[in-house]
């Protein structure tokens, strides 16, 4: 049977991560720590993991130390969805011939990945893997760049954002399309749950891990992930940052159930202008040039469109 | 749910294709991870055609693409259990990073390579272009010459692939259409007696043995990789032809057929001799008869075992050779061919040197004729005659058009 694990407050929570080390090379304030602790806190339950080619990967695993105390396997940059896949059905080809070595356990499949890995060079591998039913969760840590190689533009990097193969300049506002719409994408293989997550809300975030362990096929979670090194932002302020993103609705919380069903799960009382959350960051700081101001607008517009369709589709109930 | 026993004739009538699927499945695989591509596509239909009527139990995983089947092969690998896909050409091209992360984690898979031409311009047919695309990659690479090879290969890839001391990967290479889809009478091994000889698989840090967890496929700098590549690499060199001249002959107790790392083929007493893989090596040893006929003392050697190569077994066998030709299936991409190359690095430190030239054969498809070879024959006779190379070190056999030679 799954073994959910019952946390009742904060402190708690955040010291009953054990098979996570906090001994690891992640940059100070880093979200992916933070995150991962958390889909793993929410199980008791053995764990089959994997790490696609990030800053995850090189900074957990590092011969001859391993920050794991679970099973996990790396290949590449693109296909630790893949890896887990595979893994799941060794298990399951084991378990109908009886072979398990411990066939009382119940373990979780969980793959990590950045957006690079997951909305870019891994694509095709996660859509294989939703479309073929696996019983498994793939976890994106969205820091909305290719943080592990220096900073370049990923297809998950949002509008005006400055990048190293985006970068603002004296023509230039930095990156020019918008973030690519993943968990729709993803929801759209008609997966059973699929949900945005931030790591500090972390009760809507437990319930969403705990719902997406305990249904039966493949999951999809996209986790903001602020960085401190390509957003720019003092390490203390990660929380600070992850707050803002849900409370101005540029990262907002919400599951789809069954590919259809939109529940939006978390409404904040005050919206934080999008001008905020932009200012908190160095890597929007030449949006603030009179000659882009206007580009604050229509982030704000957007953000707004997104909200406003979100919520239609939550009351539709289609 | 139990799966049910296939009973065989002695000798069934099987394509090289369908001989693999059915060593995979006395095998008795427990996962295959696969994406067709012609012309090993019938690999892995056989083994669903075989799911499916219950003659094997296991999952087949219909990945989305060769890179995908791969990494599902490693993952379910690292998982514990007997693994086994089919690829070909562009397929194994696409394959080839993850080729290098399966030996790095030192996982045992058994990959059925079907031979074949590399794109552009696309082409079907067999050659061994693809094959040295993942020469280097740390895979075990035998070479079947026939159904029959297809068939037995796959049993002794396990065994060896699987040992403890060994976990290698490795792969079955079997040419394109002219093996895969040509039918012969294939002597068959029980099912019984087949998976008694592979054994169960017995798992290594498997990622299933929660009691025991474990990390695959970290990162090494500088101060790591170099061990690790080095290790793979001498236990490559040293441990894996003895522990396959022992399946060899464990499987020659059981079977009666014998397998050699290096096929000799009237090679004691012969001045010219011709080195090559597949199915030329069946051509060859019928025109070396008949050369012997008209009274060329003419040998055949057929590379059995590609990775690791086998450097010593080679030169010993054509140490007292006078002239030799390769016989290379694949374009070179501006260099000599890849099996020139080897065989001039084995025998370059020999005493007595042979004179080598390098023939390139049968791209695409295109047939490699006895009328070539004993064209090949008598001109390696001419060479001992004339007590030099009288011919181009390069040259392309059956091009049309133009005869190109080079160096």
């Amino acid at each position: 049977m799954s073994e959910m694990k019952k946390i009742k407050n904060l402190k708690e929570f955040s010291t009953s991560a054990d098979r996570f080390e906090g001994a690891n090379l992640l940059c100070p304030g880093c979200a992916h720590s933070i995150i991962v602790r958390e889909v793993l806190n929410a199980t008791n339950d053995d764990l089959v993991l994997s790490a696609s080619t990030g800053c995850l990967e090189v900074c957990t695993a590092v011969y001859p130390y391993t920050s794991w105390d679970a099973s996990w396997i790396h290949i590449g940059f693109e296909n630790g969805s893949t890896a887990v896949a595979g893994a799941e059905a060794m298990y399951k080809a084991l378990k109908n011939k009886g072979r398990l070595k411990q066939p009382d356990r119940n373990p979780k499949f969980v793959s990590f990945a950045g957006d690079g890995a997951s909305y870019d060079i891994g694509f095709q591998w996660i859509s294989g893997c939703m479309e073929r039913g696996h019983n498994m969760m793939h976890v994106v840590l969205d820091n909305e760049v290719y943080a592990n190689t220096g900073g370049q533009r990923s297809s998950s990097t949002p509008i005006g954002s400055s990048t190293t193969t985006a970068p603002a300049g004296r023509v230039s506002y930095g990156e020019k399309k918008n973030k690519k719409d993943m968990v729709s994408i993803m929801a759209s293989h008609h997966i059973p749950y699929s949900a945005q997550v931030s790591p500090n809300k972390w009760k809507d975030m437990v319930k969403k891990i705990q719902h997406g362990f305990s249904v039966d096929g493949p999951v999809f979670i996209n986790a903001v992930s602020p960085c401190t090194t390509e957003w720019k932002f003092d390490p203390k302020d990660t929380m600070l940052l992850a707050d803002l993103s849900t409370d101005s609705l540029v990262f907002p919380l919400y599951e789809i159930i069954d590919g259809r069903e939109l529940n939006i799960t978390y409404r904040p009382k005050n919206v934080v202008p999008v001008e905020e959350y932009l200012a908190a960051q160095g890597r929007f700081k030449h949006l603030f040039k009179d000659e882009y101001k206007h580009l604050i607008k229509e982030w704000q517009d957007r953000v707004d469109d997104n909200w406003s369709y979100l919520q239609r589709r939550e009351e539709a109930r289609v | 749910m139990a799966f049910d026993k296939m009973e065989l004739k002695d000798i069934e009538v099987w394509d090289g294709n369908f001989a693999a699927a059915q060593a995979l499945r006395q095998c008795q695989i427990d996962v295959v991870a696969a994406y067709p591509i012609t012309p090993s596509t019938p690999i892995v239909e056989g083994y669903a055609k075989f799911l499916a009527d219950n003659y094997v139990e296991g999952e087949f995983v219909m990945v989305e693409s060769e890179h995908a089947a791969m990494s599902g092969c490693i993952g379910a690998a690292a998982a514990g259990g007997r693994v086994a896909t089919a690829t070909s050409s562009q397929g194994f091209a696409l394959m080839v990073e993850t080729l290098y992360q399966a030996s790095g984690m030192r996982l045992p898979i058994v990959l059925n390579v079907v031979n074949r031409a590399l794109a552009a311009p696309l082409n079907v047919n067999g050659d061994h272009s693809d094959m040295y695309l993942g020469r280097d990659s740390g895979w075990i690479q035998f070479d079947a010459y026939c159904p029959q090879n297809a068939y037995d290969l796959n049993f002794i890839a396990f065994r060896v692939s699987e040992d403890h001391g060994i976990r290698l990967p490795a792969m079955v290479h079997q040419d394109g259409f002219m093996t895969s889809h040509t039918a012969q009478g294939v002597h068959t091994i029980s099912d019984d007696d087949a998976y008694n000889f592979v054994g169960d698989f017995k798992p290594m840090n498997d990622m299933l043995d929660f009691e025991h967890p474990v990390t695959h496929g970290v990162q090494t700098e500088e101060d790591w990789h170099f061990e690790h590549k080095a290790r793979q690499h001498n236990d490559l060199m040293t441990k894996v032809f003895p522990k396959i001249e022992e399946v060899f002959t464990d499987f020659e107790k059981l079977t009666g057929r014998k397998y050699n790392i290096v096929e000799k083929y009237d090679t004691e007493d012969a001045d010219v001799a011709v080195v090559c893989m597949g199915t030329s090596v069946e051509t060859a040893r019928e025109v070396a008869t008949e050369m012997r006929a008209k009274g060329i003392k003419a040998g055949v050697v057929g590379i059995r075992v590609i990775r690791p190569f086998p450097f010593m077994q080679i030169a010993e066998a054509l140490k007292d050779i006078k002239a030799i030709a390769t016989l290379d299936r694949s374009a070179p991409g501006g260099t000599v061919g890849m099996l020139f190359n080897e065989m001039a690095g084995c025998m370059f430190n020999l005493e007595k040197r042979p004179m080598l030239c390098g023939k390139i054969y049968g791209l695409g498809g295109r047939d490699l004729t006895k009328a070539h070879l004993v064209e090949l024959f008598t001109e390696l006779q001419a060479n001992v005659d004339a007590g030099k190379i009288t011919t181009p070190l390069q040259q392309f056999i059956g091009v049309r058009g133009p005869k190109l030679s080079y160096l």
